[in-house]
């Protein structure tokens, strides 16, 4: 399922001495199947315009298409329970929204609002407490004796136990440990290729994007300025200064490298393996030159 | 809905009003709160409303804002209106629809207690509307000041105060962000019949509950490392200041009592 933004504008406090935009003109279309990462600097408009994937907020201007939905500026929006059902939201923080007796019947929570069976959304909270890589025993314990990372996993089962085709996250890993983020962004990656979802990723870490996503969207000042492939957007270090935000690790390094090396490698590197690829061959060629 | 609130919200100015001393504004609605029952005819609710009217001026604060804000009281005000026109059942009839009757006693009762109910809010929302937070419990503890005699903890209440005043935003923004994550797993507050949606406030209540009570550890945390031991010696950063603007308001408000006790029947 894809999502379009057209010509997205959005207000706070519309209409009272407080009002305030947070959203000018956004154009953003996410085809479905895509992982895409929008980026920006804080207060950029990021988490404004995540609200709009699932229709908690209305565009105060413009339209935005979520499938075949369309969700108009000045239109009654009614019934969205089917569109909040194709797009699962996990927050920044989810684990703040926990709230059962126990993690199974918090995981249950989200399917069984949509009309999912007791028995079905059981068998999927045992399946996602794995997948989240906690143990099975969890499901049993009361969600507020776990530990801060357990309960983002529980949060995140929870999500996905509403079977989204549309999985949109907000900073999942923010607060988490290196380790766990990595685990939790890999599930994440791996979920998006297995099930053909389309991913949205909200984050600060150019790392993230650069590592998961096929295209970056990049936030500032409420507008969208740049829509691109990871190359296409680190290709261009001035154009990202100029929105407050830094290449990724990981190509910065690279350009040490070349500058080093004396020489500029074929292709902007986005991962570690690549990077230590491109240098092996770069030095194997240098060493045959010679 | 919550934005237009006008509940416990401050909004900044320099009129007559918000120049006043906390502790004059305090005085001053407490007192008006019992003179208001003074009242008890035409003329002397004209002049509650006349006096309400023009302290809503000098605060320089929108009256249409004030009313838009009020809007969920104003419901409870048309309620008791109501009720008194049904139920009274004295003098003559005014208005007669089938068995519906609205008797002359009942409609002045109704319009002095909807005027009475008015100008109580009004002054009080006028009262939190033009004083920080922060400089009403400043106001309060000083006034309370002379209870640390009876060994009442003044000093405990008006940070316990603060400390709540404090956090309605938070709590508000907190309410917010819950509430939309539990809509986004298919949770909905505004439709449904009355028990669906009583029984949707839980996925509301707990987190809050749960995230209220961390934040109050933490501050209580927070505090401690701080050095904080109560209120024995403490120094204030505000030094409240009385000036002529807060004698002449009290003088105003003894003058209109004289009004009310001298025009009442």
């Amino acid at each position: 399922m894809g999502i379009k933004l057209q010509q997205v504008s959005y207000a706070y406090s519309m209409g009272t001495p407080f009002e305030k935009y947070a959203l000018f003109d956004v154009d953003l279309t996410i085809p479905h199947g895509t992982y895409q990462a929008i980026i920006g600097h804080t207060g950029s408009g990021k988490s404004t315009i995540l609200q709009h994937f699932n229709g908690l907020l209305k565009p105060s201007k413009g339209q935005v298409h979520i499938g075949d939905r369309v969700i108009a500026a000045g239109k009654k929006a009614k019934e969205l329970k089917p569109v909040r059902q194709k797009v699962g939201i996990v927050f920044q923080f989810p684990e703040h929204q926990l709230f059962e007796e126990t993690v199974l019947k918090d995981i249950m929570f989200g399917p069984m609002n949509f009309g999912v069976s007791e028995q079905e959304a059981e068998q999927r909270a045992r399946e996602l407490i794995h997948l989240v890589g906690l143990p099975e025993d969890t499901l049993n314990k009361s969600p507020f004796d776990l530990s801060g990372g357990q309960m983002r996993r529980v949060a995140i089962a929870g999500v996905l136990a509403m079977d989204p085709e549309v999985i949109v996250l907000d900073e999942p890993t923010a607060g988490l440990d290196p380790r766990g983020q990595k685990e939790i962004m890999d599930m994440f990656h791996a979920l998006h290729k297995e099930r053909g979802l389309t991913t949205i990723l909200v984050t600060h870490s150019m790392e993230d994007a650069a590592r998961y996503a096929d295209k970056i969207a990049i936030m500032h000042e409420g507008r969208c300025v740049l829509n691109g492939t990871p190359l296409e957007v680190f290709a261009d270090a001035e154009t990202l200064e100029k929105y407050r935000l830094e290449l990724p690790h990981i190509v910065r390094f690279q350009r040490k490298i070349e500058k080093l090396m004396n020489k500029s490698l074929s292709k902007i590197c986005l991962t570690e393996e690549e990077l230590a690829a491109e240098v092996a061959q770069a030095l194997r060629e240098g060493r045959d030159a010679q | 809905m919550m934005e237009k609130m006008i509940f416990g919200r401050y909004i900044p100015g320099d009129s007559f009003v918000h120049r006043l001393d906390p502790r004059s504004k305090l005085v001053f609605v407490f007192a008006f709160i019992l003179v208001v029952f003074l009242a008890n005819n035409i003329v002397t609710y004209a002049f509650l409303l006349a006096f309400t009217l023009l302290v809503i001026l000098m605060s320089r604060i929108r009256l249409y804002f004030l009313i838009n804000g009020l809007k969920p009281v104003m419901i409870l005000l048309v309620f008791t209106f109501l009720i008194h026109i049904l139920f009274t059942r004295e003098g003559d009839i005014v208005f007669e629809l089938g068995f519906f009757k609205v008797y002359e006693e009942g409609l002045r009762q109704g319009i002095f207690i909807s005027i009475r109910f008015l100008v109580l809010v009004f002054m009080t929302s006028i009262l939190t509307l033009t004083t920080s937070p922060i400089s009403i419990t400043d106001g309060i503890e000083v006034l309370l000041n002379p209870l640390k005699k009876v060994k009442m903890p003044v000093h405990e209440l008006a940070l316990m105060m603060s400390i709540a005043l404090r956090f309605i935003p938070t709590l508000m923004d907190e309410t917010d962000k819950i509430m939309k994550a539990q809509m986004a797993r298919g949770s909905d507050l505004s439709a449904g019949p009355i028990k669906e949606r009583v029984k949707a406030v839980v996925p509301l209540l707990v987190p809050l509950f749960v995230s209220a009570f961390k934040r109050a550890e933490d501050l209580a945390t927070a505090m401690e490392v701080r050095g904080y031991r109560g209120g024995e010696g403490r120094t204030r950063y505000r030094q409240l200041k009385w000036d002529w603007r807060d004698t002449i308001s009290l003088v105003a408000l003894v003058v209109m009592t004289a009004l009310l006790v001298f025009y009442r029947n």
